[in-house]
Formats: C-alpha cells, sequence, structure tokens
C-alpha cells in the first residue's frame, strides 16, 4: 500500500518535472532566437540602413528602397484586404450567421488561415504575374492581401460576435434598418476587436517571404511604382543571408533585427490593448 | 375667439402637415432600410463567397498550372526520384520523402513538448505565471519563419554541426535497424536541421490549442477525479487526455498542417540537393523548399509546371490533413461554446 502511493508520488513528481522542463525547452528557444537577432541586428544597425538604397556586393548601403517596398504592399495589402474581411466577418456574425454559406465559409477560411504560403505566392503568380507578364508590387500586395484576409475574416468575426445582442434587439425595436446599427452601432462597440485583428494580421504579412518571391521578387534600385518589381524586406533578408558578401549578411541581420521588433511590439501591443478593454 | 381658431387651426393644420411628411419620411426609411438591408447582406455574403473563390482558385490554378507535368510523367511522377533540368525529367519523390520525413521529426519533437507545456499551463504553473509564460509560447509563433531560418541557418546548424551530430553519429548510428539514418558527414545541414527547426516552429501551434483544449475539460470531471485522490499525472492521463483524445489529435495534425508547408526555415537549412538518401544527416529537399529555390530558375514549360505540379500536391495533401483537424477538433470547440 505504502508503496503503491510512494510510486504514485514519483510519477506524479516526474510528470511535473518533465512538463516544467517542456515549457523551459519552449522558452529557451524564443530567449536563443531573440539574443542571437538583437546581438547580430545590433552591430549592423545605422542609420545608413534607413537612408542608403540596397548596396551591391562589397560596399556599404542601407534598406530603404526595401523598407518603402514593403511597407507600400503592406498598405495596399490592407487596403484591400481588411474591407472585405470584415465585410465577411460581418456576414458570418450578423446577417448569416446560421446560414449553410456562413458554415462553409468558417471551415474554409480556417483551413486557408493555415494553407501554405508558397502556394498562395504561385497562385497570385498565375493569375497576376503570368497574364501581365511581368513581376511587381501589385502581385506582391495582392499575395499579401490573401494571406491577410482569413486573418481579418476570423477575428472581425469572432469580435463582432462579443457585442451583447441586447443592442441588436434595442436598436430593431426603435426600428433602425439593420445596416445602418451594424454600422453605426456593432462596429463601433466591436471597434478593439476590428483594430486587434488588422494588426495581427500586418504582423504576420509584415515576414512572409514565400508569397513576395515570384510576385514582387526583387529590386536593387529605388523605385516607387508599384506596376514593377519591387524591393522589400523579406525577400532582401532572404537573398542577402544565403549570400557569400559578408557586408551583405551583416545588413540581413540589420533588417531581421528591425523587422522582429516591429512584429514583437505590435505583438505585445495587441494583447496590452485587448486586455485593457478586458478589465474595463 | 378667433385668436383661439386661429390657434386650433393652426395646430390643427400643423399637426396634419407634420403628419403627412412624417409619415412619409418613415416610410422612406423602412423602404431605405430595407433596401439598404438587402443591398448589405449582398455585399457582405459577396466577401464570404470571395474566401471560397480565393481557396477554389488556388485548387484549380494549381492543378491547371501542374498539368503539363501530370500529363507527360503520370502517376510515375509521384515515384521517380529524378530531377533533372537539363534532361527534362522531373519526379517528386525526393521532395515528398523530404517533407514528411522533416515533419514527422518536427512533430516527434513537438507533440510530447507542446503537452508539456499545455499541462504546465493549465496545471502546474502558479496562476500568476500562466498568462505571462503562456504570451512568451505564443510570441515563437509570431516570429517570421524567414528569422528561423537564418537562425537556423547561422546559429543552430553551426550547433548541431560540433555538438550534436557527432553524438548522433557514434551512438544511434549503431542502432541495428535504424542506424543507417542517423549516419552520415556532421555538417549541420539536411533533413535532422530542418525537422529540429519545423518542430520549435509547431510547439507554439500545437500548445496553445492543447492549452485549450485541457482548459475546456469540464470542472465537474476534473474536480471528480481529485476528489477520489488522482494526483495530477492520474488527473491528466486517466481523465484530461482520455476526454480531450480527439481534440488533442486535431492540435497535432494543425500542427503538422503547418510543418508540412513551411517554406523559409526549411529551405535555409535542408541543403536543397535532390538526391534520395538514407541518412537523415544528408542534404535533402522538400515540396516548399524546391519549389522557393528553383521557380524563378525555371527557364522550361515543364520545369515550371512541374513545380506547380509539387505545390497542387502539397496544398491538397495539407487541406485533408486540417480538415482533418477541423474536424477532431470541431466537438470540443462545441463544449467550450466556441461555436453554436
Amino acid at each position: 500500500m505504502n508503496r503503491t502511493i510512494l510510486r504514485r508520488r514519483i510519477v506524479d513528481i516526474l510528470a511535473l518535472v518533465l512538463a516544467t522542463a517542456a515549457t523551459l525547452f519552449g522558452l529557451v528557444w524564443l530567449v536563443w532566437i531573440l539574443f542571437t537577432t538583437f546581438v547580430q541586428g545590433a552591430k549592423a544597425v545605422s542609420p545608413a540602413l534607413f537612408t542608403e538604397m540596397t548596396p551591391p556586393p562589397g560596399s556599404a548601403g542601407g534598406l530603404l528602397n526595401a523598407f518603402y517596398g514593403s511597407a507600400m504592399m503592406m498598405l495596399l495589402a490592407v487596403a484591400v484586404g481588411t474591407p472585405v474581411g470584415i465585410a465577411a466577418g460581418t456576414y458570418l456574425a450578423e446577417h448569416g450567421r446560421h446560414s449553410k454559406l456562413a458554415a462553409t465559409v468558417r471551415f474554409i477560411n480556417d483551413i486557408l488561415l493555415s494553407a501554405p504560403s508558397i502556394v498562395i505566392g504561385l497562385f497570385v503568380y498565375e493569375i497576376a504575374v503570368r497574364t501581365a507578364g511581368h513581376f511587381s508590387g501589385y502581385a506582391g500586395a495582392l499575395a499579401l492581401a490573401i494571406i491577410l484576409l482569413p486573418i481579418v475574416v476570423r477575428t472581425s468575426e469572432e469580435s463582432l460576435r462579443l457585442v451583447p445582442n441586447q443592442m441588436r434587439e434595442a436598436a430593431f425595436a426603435l426600428g433602425l434598418p439593420r445596416w445602418k446599427l451594424t454600422i453605426q452601432l456593432i462596429y463601433k462597440a466591436a471597434m478593439t476587436g476590428l483594430v486587434t485583428g488588422t494588426l495581427l494580421a500586418v504582423a504576420r504579412i509584415s515576414g512572409e517571404t514565400a508569397p513576395l518571391l515570384f510576385t514582387a521578387l526583387n529590386n536593387q534600385f529605388w523605385n516607387a511604382n508599384l506596376a514593377r518589381p519591387m524591393a522589400n524586406i523579406p525577400v532582401i533578408l532572404y537573398k542577402y543571408a544565403m549570400s557569400p558578401y559578408d557586408n551583405w549578411i551583416e545588413l540581413a541581420w540589420a533588417g531581421a533585427l528591425i523587422l522582429t521588433l516591429f512584429v514583437l511590439l505590435l505583438n505585445i501591443g495587441v494583447r496590452l490593448l485587448t486586455h485593457k478593454v478586458l478589465k474595463r | 375667439m378667433s385668436d383661439l381658431t386661429d390657434v386650433t387651426n393652426g395646430t390643427a393644420h400643423a399637426t396634419a402637415s407634420s403628419r403627412g411628411p412624417h409619415f412619409d419620411r418613415k416610410a422612406s426609411v423602412l423602404k431605405s432600410g430595407r433596401w439598404g438591408d438587402k443591398l448589405f447582406e449582398y455585399g457582405t455574403a459577396g466577401a464570404a463567397w470571395l474566401v471560397l473563390l480565393v481557396l477554389g482558385g488556388i485548387t484549380f490554378s494549381m492543378a491547371w498550372g501542374g498539368r503539363l507535368a501530370f500529363q507527360t510523367f503520370g502517376p510515375g511522377f509521384l515515384t521517380s526520384s529524378q530531377w533533372n533540368a537539363v534532361t527534362g525529367d522531373f519526379g517528386a519523390l525526393v521532395p515528398i520523402y523530404g517533407t514528411i520525413v522533416s515533419s514527422a521529426i518536427a512533430l516527434a519533437i513537438a507533440v510530447p513538448v507542446s503537452i508539456g507545456i499545455a499541462l504546465f499551463l493549465t496545471d502546474i504553473a502558479p496562476r500568476w505565471m500562466r498568462a505571462p509564460v503562456g504570451i512568451a509560447i505564443e510570441l515563437l509563433a509570431a516570429i517570421p519563419s524567414i528569422i528561423y531560418g537564418m537562425w537556423g541557418l547561422f546559429v543552430l546548424a553551426p550547433f548541431l554541426a560540433q555538438h550534436v551530430e557527432p553524438w548522433v553519429n557514434d551512438h544511434l548510428g549503431q542502432w541495428p535497424v535504424l542506424g543507417p539514418l542517423f549516419r552520415g558527414p556532421p555538417i549541420g545541414i539536411g533533413l535532422l536541421p530542418a525537422g529540429v527547426v519545423l518542430g520549435i516552429m509547431v510547439i507554439p501551434f500545437i500548445a496553445a490549442v492543447a492549452r485549450d483544449v485541457f482548459n475546456a475539460v469540464p470542472a465537474g470531471i476534473r474536480e471528480a477525479a481529485v476528489s477520489l485522490g488522482a494526483t495530477r499525472w492520474e488527473l491528466l492521463s486517466r481523465v484530461t487526455l482520455p476526454y480531450t483524445r480527439s481534440a488533442i489529435i486535431g492540435a497535432i495534425f494543425l500542427g503538422l498542417g503547418r510543418a508540412l508547408g513551411e517554406t523559409m526555415a526549411v529551405t535555409f537549412v535542408i541543403g536543397n540537393a535532390h538526391d534520395l538518401t538514407s541518412s537523415l544527416l544528408m542534404p535533402g529537399n522538400s515540396i516548399a523548399a524546391a519549389i522557393a529555390n528553383e521557380f524563378t530558375e525555371a527557364d522550361t514549360d515543364l520545369y515550371r509546371s512541374s513545380l506547380i505540379a509539387l505545390a497542387f500536391l502539397l496544398f491538397v495533401v495539407t487541406f485533408i490533413i486540417l480538415t482533418i483537424a477541423k474536424l477532431m477538433l470541431l466537438r470540443i470547440e462545441r463544449i467550450s461554446g466556441k461555436t453554436d
């Protein structure tokens, strides 16, 4: 009897130790990756990073054109993807909540959420690059918008559903048409959630490399024309990190640091934002 | 008197005149409301349809783009290990093998670790620790895959080459049947390093879902077990895991879906060699890495079509895996009230 209790206790302690070790194991990688990025990146960050163009191998330069290209394509992707995503999320949460279409869209949307982004890149290549005959910033933005769409659909549906039904009922009782109710009341009530979803989606697409490889391609020079191939941070990081040139690798680490900071700050900021709302 | 009539007349007149337009306005509001509602419903439904259209479009365009490869090589495309751009002979076996093997290694690492993390976050950690540790694990999922790739190439690969792979060679390499898998030059680039990076990447996805799933176990069941004297390990192994089995399998499939399609991190460390080797330490290739590496260099229609055919296979397989994951998770979502 005593032996069974002892055995059970030992097994229990062993399980606790292993679970704690597993958590430490997970956290070690986070710390290690962030540490590497910060140390390697800090060595290479300089004002020139934001004022000069991507250099040829062996000479100094910055990543200005890549930052600009990434920013432009992300802005366009958000401008196209967010309204569509919020509209679809609105259908799932409001008019179509219990419809068959909504159930199907919910299911497919969840799958798109985890779909391989490289396939989305090839898809946009097929529909926008091959037909146009050349790579372009527009194609890159379209690929990013397709990746952003399911994230916004999901988060906007969830935040619209959090709006209490009494609000809808009160508005109906006053004779307010549903579209006015949605736009003037529900969207306002769910604003934090909608913003949060969009910010999370931006964080996600800012580091997406695979879908840009065959759409925006790359550009060594300054280019503000979205109709032409455009430099962007992820593809530059890939190209430079894989290159044999020391100054390119250094620049890649500097870019990696900026990108990581951007993503981490967005993610932490979003969590603070939602936390504040939940508390209120 | 006359003033009074005037006033009453006036008010009567005023009410009459205000009633008319008032009713008109109300009618027009109702009408515009009805029209607006229809318009709004169709508009939002159209956006919802677009989600389906994207999925259909991807499937169709990959099948269409890959048709030349499928027509040329037939079913042999799946079983041929040839990949020769000069002779125009392409087979998918090497990338398929690499994708499966690297994902299997990833799951072997990530599944036990993720379940441990989920257990830690639900039952072991003191309450004040749960939110910060949970967020830290979630941040691991937020780091862009290109950063994982760079870290894998510059930090993990040398580390594995110097400290881990020699040991793997000396010890696991001596095993009777599985030995050849672990014998090879310790170069830090290959299927094993790719699997390790993938494993780290999918830990947060599986752990986050597993934690939510554990939290969805009804308190009554847990309390009943504890009141009967179950230890925490017994609570997990005899109550929580059996209760959530299908959902945990769903979480694992979700991680598998991620691992199969992950591109950049793998491209950096897998070595991009179209050789079929028995050793996990040798460079190999995965479907996503092959596409990322070679697509812009593909100079013939057949070459390009073969890569798109690979993408089609990848997309269909991940679609099936993710569908299974979703179905497995449906029950627990219903319990925790995520969907109604």
